[in-house]
Order: C-alpha cells, then structure tokens, then sequence
C-alpha cells in the first residue's frame, strides 16, 4: 500500500476539488442529454425560423420575413386565439376534478371501484378519447346531437363540421381526461390533509364552503399547483385530439399554434421549416411565461421552506 | 460498409451486363445483387399486388437479393424525405406531375429519361407527359384511374332521369332527385381533398383544361372573372341544396354511406370508390359511371391520378431498380396488376388490355376518346403543395358558406402571389 515514491504525498487535483467537483460529474450526463435534445434543438429552432427551408434543399436567410409573414397570417391568428380558449378553459379541469375528488374521498363499500372509473379516462389513449367523442358528436346520428335535438337545438354541421362549435367541442373531450387527472391528484392530496385541524376547524363551527375554502383548500395547495402545471402544459400541447377530431377544420377553425406548426413544417402539404420554426418560437415563447412563472414559484416555496 | 461496397459491385456487374443487349430485353437477363424496394401499397389489395410483383420478379432472377418493405400509404407522404436522403432504397413510391417537384428540385430522383428514349419502355408514349418536369422524365407509372360521377342506376330508373350531358340536364336532374326528398350529391369534405375534385371538374368544363392548368402554374389571378365563373356555376348546384348536409364533418368513406342508403344518388370520385359500393352490398345493375357533363364548350379535361414507381438519386442497384421499373410497366404485368381481382384500375401501358369490367372499360373509353382536353392529374397533386392545401380548404368553405366566395378568393390569391412570387 505504501508503495509512494514521494515522501510527502500531496493530494491530487480530483482529491483537492472533490467536494466542489462530483456534483458536476454526476449532473454531467444529464446536462449533456439534456442540452443535446432539449437545448440545442431550441437556439436551432429560432436560427431556422431566420430562414426559408423545404427541409431537402439550401436554406435561404429571410431575417424576420416569418415573423412579418405571421404577423399577418391570419391562421396564426385563429389558432393564437384558439390557444387562448384552451388555456383558460381547460382551467375548468381543476376545479370539475376538485368537487370529483371530494365527491369520491368518502369511505363506502366498492367506493375504489368508482375511483378506477373516474380515472379510466386519462389511461385511454388521447387518440381514443377523440374517436368516441368524434362519433359522439356526429350530426344526425350522434348521441349528443340526439340529446340537443331533443330540446330544439340543431347545431349545422355537427359540433365538429361547424366553426363556432367545434374548438369547444374539442376542448370538452379534452377536459374528460384531464378532469380525471386532476381528481386523481385531488385524490391524493387529501389524504394528506390533518384530519386534527378538520376537527378544529368543526369545533370552532366551520362546515360547508368555509370549510372548504379556509380550511381544506389550503392544505390541497401543493396539489393545487401541480394540477395548475400539468393543466396549462396539456392545454397548450393540445395537438393529438385536433388532428384525430378535425384535423384543424372545418376551414382550419380548430387550429391552435402546436397543430399550424404541425401542419406547416411536417404534414402532407407542409415541409415550409422556417415558417414552422418560427410558429415554434412563438409558441416557446409563450409557454416560456408560463414556465417562468412556475420556476418563481417554486423557487419562492423552497427559499420559504428554509 | 460492405453493403454498399456489395452495391457497387452489383452495380457494376449488372452495367457491363447491359450495356451489350438492349434494355429492352433486359429482365432476360437474370441479375445478381440486391434490390431494395420501400412501397406505400399498404392498402390490402395493392399490397397483395406488390407482394406479387416482388415474388414474380424475384422468380425471374433467382440469384436477386429482393428486399420488400410496405410502409403505410399516408405515413410515407412524409417519411419519403428521409427515405430519399439516408440510407435510400432502391424502388420507390410516389405520385406523378407536380408532386415530384420537391424531389426533383432536390435532386432525389433519378433522371430516367434515357429509358423513354432508348426503346425500353415501349408503350408508355401516352402517359410520359405525367412523368415529365423540366423536361425531362423521372419514373415510371404503374397505374391510374378515372374520376367521373359514379350514380345509383336504380334511382335514377325509379325517378326517370337519364345520364346527363350537359350541365343543363345535370342540374334539371338534380332538381328532380331533390324534389323527391334526395340528395344530388354525396360527399365527405373532412379531409377536404374531395371539394378539389369538385372544383377541377368546374373550372376544366368551365374554362377547359389549359386555363385549369394556368390556374394551376399561378398564371391567372384567382379574383379572376372566369374562375368566379366556375364559382358561379358550382354554386348552382349548392344553392339547390344539391350536396349531402354537413359534409364538413365525414370522410369521404362515411359520406359512401348516403349512397349506399339511396339518400343520395351520385358520388363525384375516383374509380376507387367501386369496391367499397360493392363492398356494401349494391350490385352493378345498381350503379353506374358517367363522364361529368359539359358545361361550356371546352374539350374535355379529366383527373385521372396517376400512381409511380422511381429511382432515388442515392439508390445502390439503379441497374436492378431500372430492370423492375422495366418489367412492372411491361404491357403483361400491367394487364395483370391493374385487373379487377389486383389493382381494379386502369393499366398504363398501351399494349395492356383493361379488364372486362363495367366501370374500367367505361373509364378506359372515356379517358382514351373522350378527354380532347387533356388529362389533369388532380388538384392536389397539380397546384404546388402548399397552394393546394389553402385552396382546399377555401374549396370547403366555399361549399358550406357560399356567401364567404370574396373572402376565400382574396385570401387564394393573396396566398398565391407569395407562394408563387409574382
């Protein structure tokens, strides 16, 4: 062991750093993949929206010829303010997931039966979830139609074939699965909440909505926020359940940025990369807010914690 | 590595092979090496055709390597770019006229046209036009088909009408079908391609065939009076109410449904509508085709989309792929893969036979004495890519909010002054 020709061995450079190094080196896998796939992709993303590229061809630099091209679009905006009504509706998934959970947070013989079946809709495939609603919706055949028509309403078109419905039409299948997972996250939230303070809350006279709101919500908070997360990132991915119900139409009123950056850059009658790169930043962009707004959170949560 | 080292040798083995015979005889000759074919014939039928082809053609060449591989048909509309780029095959699928564009542009096609001038593709002299851009010609066709109003022939007896003519008599048909609580037309404009039909068959009967073609190269403003006439004359039939209600929100499979119900007695589709009707139970005492009506005197145009094979530029046995290419456009094989029982459409070689069927030999007819205009391939595949998806959609707003006509056609030409950059 001691075979040291050095007789005052000083510690090597790796043993000297050590403690300021092997974070690094255990964080470097993971910076490098992330960097490749996630960084990388997005400088890459803004530099081809600088240009206009078939995706086989020489890109050709335009500057910001995209950027006033969309400016002007009038897809981008149909599909910028349809990304809007699924922002703020499929908000509505919290609080339906919310009365859910409190529904189904109660101790009843087969009362886990019901919880799978609440649940059952975000297992199934998106893809799924859009053919049901899509026969749901049929004009003339479909329940839904039957069940409007009962009451005197005839939708032209059908929910889906018609502009001013169809966006909602979506956006209510859409809130199926993401209702359900919300009520799952609900779900799991109140089993934490202090059932000492519930009773306090009942002795002191609580009950009802003040109870709800002062006492329970509170608690729920952290559950709360993640829902608030998973709902705003699922809205503004809302892509498969538009290609499998309308696939944008009718006349592309159904379009939001992530299906016109679809349909512009990767479809049949797509390969326009630049434009598509730049309805991509754009959408970056957006989430960017959004995501900035959740990292201050956190962060305002940790440094709270401490 | 070895495998394209193999390549080479291949190739250059079957190149000193052929250079002494003729082409024309050359799927004699039995080849050596690889030959890699990717397909979109994933429906059941073609796939079974271009199974057969590959197991023929490997038959003839026992000592041939044949790789088949069949990729979905609407998945390879987008995976043919990174087909043709990595690691390429060495037969592909793909569509005629402008859709090759691309990949003519980018030089991802092989340039064949020594094969149409060397005599080793006899019998295609009518169909190269499709083939043909910048002069030159860039694969094979295998098959094609008409489009023509196909109608329930029981329906039009009960009612008294008689196969229109001209558009006079479409339209006091459709008057009739729709008075006795019908419809005229089904169709299912979900994917919106159908109404491109639709508007091929107004603007070439309106206009005729070359000014449909202008349209299509950009060379005429789409606020122009005669395209707002084809409009006009289209809108006839809309505002009779002519078309299935809420068409918007089917395919054109679930619009079939109309028809086969007897809701609405005609259907304007491709020849490939014909097995799904027969599929649902109607014989052929109770359908039939006929040509779309005249409408102005303009010789014929019609939309017969062609289906291709062609050589990408990075293929290893472009030697091997031109032999196939060779052998699939031969007037035997393509008797017997556009048959009934095969393909069920219409071959592309002259000296093929059609076969005995009601509505290949109709089609034949029409499209080989009948369209002095000329033959378009469809508004999808002639209007650049990106035109036709804008126009498309304009097409199915048209068709379900007439009144929006000023609107969708400012909006078509603004999108074509940029696409085509006047």
């Amino acid at each position: 062991m001691t075979h040291s020709t050095d007789p005052a061995p000083s510690k090597g450079w790796y043993a000297r750093n050590e403690i300021r190094v092997t974070p690094w080196l255990f964080l470097l896998p993971g910076i490098l993949f992330f960097a490749v796939y996630v960084v990388v992709p997005i400088f890459q993303s803004v530099w081809i929206s600088f240009h206009a590229w078939d995706g086989l061809g020489e890109k050709e630099w335009i500057g910001l010829g995209n950027y006033e091209r969309l400016a002007t679009d009038r897809k981008f905006e149909t599909s910028f303010w349809n990304n809007l009504k699924w922002l703020f509706l499929y908000l509505l998934a919290i609080p339906a997931g919310l009365f859910i959970a409190l529904f189904l947070n109660q101790k009843v013989w087969g009362i886990r039966l019901y919880k799978s079946l609440f649940f059952f809709p975000f297992v199934i495939s998106q893809v799924v979830v859009g053919l049901v609603f899509s026969w749901f919706y049929l004009p003339n055949n479909g329940l839904f139609d039957v069940i409007v028509g009962f009451f005197g309403i005839d939708i032209s078109g059908g929910v889906l074939g018609n502009p001013n419905t169809a966006t909602y039409g979506i956006i209510a299948a859409g809130l199926w699965p993401q209702t359900a997972y919300c009520m799952i996250l609900y779900l799991t939230g109140l089993n934490a909440v202090d059932p000492e303070q519930v009773e306090a809350a009942r002795l002191d006279g609580a009950k009802g909505w003040k109870m709800l709101w002062f006492v329970i919500l509170p608690q729920l908070k952290p559950a709360t926020f993640i829902a608030f997360v998973v709902t705003i990132i699922g809205a503004l991915r809302s892509f498969d359940l538009i290609s499998i119900m309308t696939n944008g139409g009718p006349f592309g009123s159904t379009r939001v940025l992530s299906f016109f950056m679809f349909e512009e850059s990767l479809s049949e009658f797509g390969f326009r990369m630049g434009y598509g790169a730049s309805i991509a930043v754009v959408l970056f962009l957006i989430m960017l807010c959004f995501i900035g707004y959740f990292l201050w959170s956190m962060y305002q949560d940790e440094k709270g914690g401490r | 590595m070895s495998f394209t080292l193999k390549g080479t040798i291949a190739a250059l083995a079957a190149s000193t092979m052929l250079t002494g015979a003729a082409l024309a005889d050359g799927h004699a000759k039995p080849l050596t090496g690889e030959l890699r074919i990717m397909s979109d014939m994933s429906n059941p039928a073609p796939r079974a055709v271009m199974e057969g082809l590959a197991a023929d053609f490997g038959a003839m060449h026992p000592d041939l390597n044949i790789e088949l591989e069949i990729v979905d048909r609407e998945a390879w509309k987008t995976q043919i770019r990174n087909a043709l780029t990595a690691n390429a095959p060495d037969v592909v699928n793909w569509y005629a006229a402008n859709r090759m564009g691309p990949y003519v542009n980018a030089g991802l096609f092989e340039d064949i046209s020594d094969m149409y001038t060397d005599g080793s593709l006899p019998g295609l002299e009518a169909v190269k036009g499709a083939m043909t851009l910048d002069g030159k010609q860039w694969g094979v066709p295998y098959t094609y088909y008409q489009w023509g109003i196909y109608y329930r022939e029981d329906m039009f007896k009960e009612l008294g009408l008689t196969e229109p003519v001209t558009f006079e008599d479409e339209l006091a048909n459709c008057q009739k079908i729709v008075d006795s609580g019908k419809k005229c037309y089904a169709i299912g404009t979900k994917f919106l391609w159908t109404a491109g039909g639709w508007f091929d068959y107004m603007n070439m009967r309106t206009n005729g065939f070359d000014f449909h073609m202008q349209l299509a190269r950009g060379e005429v403003a789409w606020t122009d009076e005669r395209v707002r006439e084809t409009f006009a004359n289209w809108r006839k039939i809309i505002d009779m109410g002519g078309y299935i209600d809420d068409h918007q929100s089917y395919s054109w499979q679930e619009a079939l449904k109309f028809m086969t119900d007897g809701d609405a007695a005609s259907y304007l589709i491709g020849n490939f509508a014909v097995p799904h009707l027969r599929e649902a139970g109607l014989s052929d005492e109770q359908i039939d085709f006929y040509q779309f009506p005249t409408i102005a005197d303009v010789p014929q145009g019609e939309d017969a989309p062609t289906d291709t094979f062609h050589i990408p530029a990075n293929a290893s046995n472009k030697d091997n792929a031109r032999a196939f290419l060779q052998y699939v456009t031969s007037a035997d094989v393509q008797t017997k893969i556009n048959a009934g029982d095969a393909l069920g459409q219409l071959p592309v070689n002259a000296a093929s036979s059609v076969d005995a069927d009601e509505f290949l030999e109709q089609g034949f007819a029409m499209l080989s004495t009948n369209a002095q205009g000329g033959v378009a391939q469809f508004f999808d595949r002639d209007f650049p890519a990106e035109m036709a998806s804008v126009g498309m959609e304009g097409l199915q707003e048209f068709m379900v909010f007439p009144d929006n006509l000023d609107d969708i056609l400012a909006r078509l030409e603004e999108a074509a002054t940029r696409i085509y950059e006047k």
